[in-house]
């Protein structure tokens, strides 16, 4: 461990590690308050019967929604919870997120979210010395197909 | 809706038809309970002090899934949303509520992008876009990335 570094041993023995398994049950009203709160009236989101007469057959979930609380939130507040146990600092911010798509989600899906530290850095930032986690999680459905998988950046200084 | 827009349509530098957000107070609270993050930063005046952003800033979820719409808007029900990043940089704060409903005067947050490349690989029309909100002074606050495959004209 370097100098004065926000990265302890502890925490560089997390990285690739899965840390936490958790199941999302997509729900019908859950997409739609979700929807509502964006503002974005696509009926593909909001209107069940239009919906069900679409290639998806069912209610489909805009982008990033997983099913209440939404993605990153429990996982990553676990996650948040375990960087802390291990020395990070306490004050946090979200970095950003990177998502990569690959079946629709909809409706009555249940699934499965994965989470692993995928990397740490740190450096100077204009909030001091500023660390950096990408947490990488991965969405398998009831069928067993990987059909989101996202990548956060958690910002702690 | 609009009309669908087809891999013909576009070329590097073409616009995606922008997106207007009022972040609200009001909307704040909505977002927090239909996404599940209680993060007080973005409801507590004190709480936002004490976390060195000065009042309560906007959900970057929030500012993401404003993202999202954009997308989803362009690309219509034909397609697909590959991929969709996007980096938290500036602090945004939402608009106070001067009536129930109706927020105060003050900035109109605007969604933007172009495309930056069109492509295909795999039996997919893919087309990458650069894509941002913006702040009322014009200051990217949440720059990002897609890459959608849109439907194509050609007969397979």
């Amino acid at each position: 461990m370097a100098e004065g570094s926000l990265i302890t041993d502890e925490l560089r023995k997390l990285i690739g590690v899965t840390l936490d398994t958790i199941v999302f049950k997509v729900e019908e009203g859950a997409i739609q308050r979700y929807a509502q709160a964006i503002g974005d009236p696509n009926p593909l989101f909001n209107d069940p019967d239009f919906a069900s007469k679409t290639k998806y057959g069912r209610l489909l979930a805009p982008p990033g929604f997983t099913g209440w609380p939404v993605k990153s939130g429990r996982p990553t507040e676990r996650l948040f919870a375990s960087l802390v146990r291990v020395g990070a600092p306490a004050r946090i911010l979200d970095g950003g997120v990177e998502f990569e798509f690959i079946e629709p989600i909809g409706a009555g899906d249940v699934l499965t979210a994965t989470t692993k530290i995928a990397k740490v850095a740190e450096r100077e930032t204009s909030l001091g010395k500023t660390m950096f986690t990408t947490a990488e999680v991965t969405f398998v459905n009831q069928k067993g197909n990987v059909v989101l998988k996202s990548w956060a950046t958690i910002i702690q200084f | 809706m609009a009309k669908q827009v087809c891999y013909e349509d576009v070329e590097a530098g073409t616009e995606i038809t922008p997106l207007a957000k009022i972040a609200t107070t009001r909307m704040l609270v909505q977002w927090a309970g239909a996404s599940g993050d209680f993060n007080p930063l973005h409801y507590d005046d004190d709480f936002a002090k004490a976390m060195g952003v000065g009042a309560p800033i906007v959900h970057g979820a929030l500012k993401r899934a404003w993202l999202g719409q954009l997308m989803t808007d362009w690309i219509g029900e034909e397609g697909k949303l590959k991929k969709l990043s996007c980096q938290y940089r500036g602090m945004d704060y939402p608009r106070r509520m001067k009536t129930m409903e109706e927020p105060r005067d003050g900035e109109t947050w605007w969604c933007k992008g172009k495309v930056t490349k069109k492509y295909e690989q795999g039996g997919e029309h893919l087309v990458e876009c650069e894509i941002w909100v913006e702040n009322g002074k014009g200051e990217k606050t949440t720059p990002g990335s897609a890459l959608v495959a849109l439907p194509t004209r050609k007969r397979k």
